[in-house]
């Protein structure tokens, strides 16, 4: 063995000393990917478990928030054309914020919405106050509905195709960034 | 004792009760009794499955250590579960099914997951590798004996002025 012997070796040293910054500069580069990703809304860090995509709506039937019809499993498997599904609750400070941006939608594309442990009356005040984009609105009362579409949490939008097929889903609040770059394109194209 | 120091031992004790006071309260969000089964094996396997289960919500948490309204959900649907007699297999594959792996707190061996299953072996191999290197090196001859040059030179640089 020379090797403790010999000098130390400068290109070993070198190699050394940039080790800690390579790993420290990969780190950054991951980081700041990351970053960027959430902002421009490729990379959601609440979304990375999302079983429920491109498998059929569970089995579920709720009653209606009045005046507003109900609706379960059967009347999303029977459509013909794309609905988005949206889950909201009163109490839900997220929800307030994308309410015009589903009240901007619901032309183009036709919202339902299931109340999410609300209480009627406080979930009818709600839509009332937000201009209701919904064309029908169902009530979970107890959260069990949410919880078979692995619902984590207000608000969760899904993207239903024809034949009751989830494609899309989101568990932010919807934004206009979103709905045009994303959402709308993938409706327009379960359409044809 | 100064006023300033008085001030901060009368804030510590105000925060010392507060903490005392609540944990309590803390204790009962969690852990409401009427949620418990009445078999006490049952609600032994519940916790279990229960603490094997992620807050989705609070994410680092289990579902039982959990206050948030979709724990108290969950640890409902497990105890339902268990008392219709289902296995631990079964409710874990209901959970999956609708969270996906996420919501094990421990997570499948998958090709996903490898890495991070292995990195104690890793780390263990890496380690002994590491520390086989430096010890052999450490039993080498050590430094070579000095020249006769750098003797005299050692010799000038040590004699007493």
């Amino acid at each position: 063995m020379t090797e403790a012997a010999s000098p130390p070796n400068p290109a070993r040293r070198r190699l050394l000393m940039a080790a800690p910054l390579v790993v420290a500069g990969g780190a950054g580069v991951a980081f700041w990917r990351m970053l960027s990703g959430m902002r421009q809304g490729s990379f959601d860090p609440h979304d990375i478990h999302a079983p429920a995509l491109d498998r059929p709506v569970p089995d579920f039937a709720l009653p209606g928030l009045p005046p507003a019809q109900g609706f379960g499993a059967a009347d999303l498997r029977a459509l013909k054309a794309p609905v988005l599904v949206n889950f909201f609750a009163s109490w839900c400070i997220p929800c307030v914020a994308e309410m015009p941006q589903l009240n901007a939608l619901k032309d183009r594309l036709p919202i339902w919405g299931i109340a999410y442990k609300d209480k009627p009356a406080e979930a009818q005040g709600f839509v009332r106050r937000a201009g209701n984009p919904y064309a029908r609105i169902a009530s979970d009362l107890s959260g069990m509905t949410a919880i078979d579409w692995g619902v984590s949490g207000v608000p969760e939008s899904f993207l239903i195709g024809p034949g009751g097929i989830i494609r899309w889903h989101s568990a932010a609040a919807l934004d206009e960034a979103t709905a045009r770059r994303t959402l709308l394109p993938l409706a327009a194209s379960l359409r044809s | 004792m100064t006023a300033a120091m008085r001030r901060l031992a009368a804030m510590l004790a105000t925060v010392l009760a507060l903490a005392v006071g609540l944990a309590p309260l803390a204790a009962i969000a969690v852990d409401d009794p009427s949620e418990m089964l009445s078999d006490p094996a049952q609600e032994a396997r519940a916790e279990a499955i229960g603490a094997q289960l992620r807050c989705l919500v609070c994410q680092n948490e289990s579902i039982e250590d959990s206050s948030a309204g979709l724990a108290r959900d969950l640890r409902h649907v497990v105890r339902e579960h268990v008392a219709r007699g289902e296995s631990n297999r079964q409710i874990m594959d209901w959970m999956v099914d609708r969270y996906g792996n996420f919501i094990r707190l421990k997570p499948p061996l998958t090709i996903g997951t490898v890495l991070l299953w292995l990195m104690p072996v890793l780390a263990l191999l890496v380690g002994g590798v590491v520390a086989f290197l430096s010890f052999r090196r450490a039993r080498g001859t050590g430094p070579a004996p000095l020249s006769d040059d750098e003797r005299a030179r050692l010799t000038d640089l040590t004699r007493p002025r």
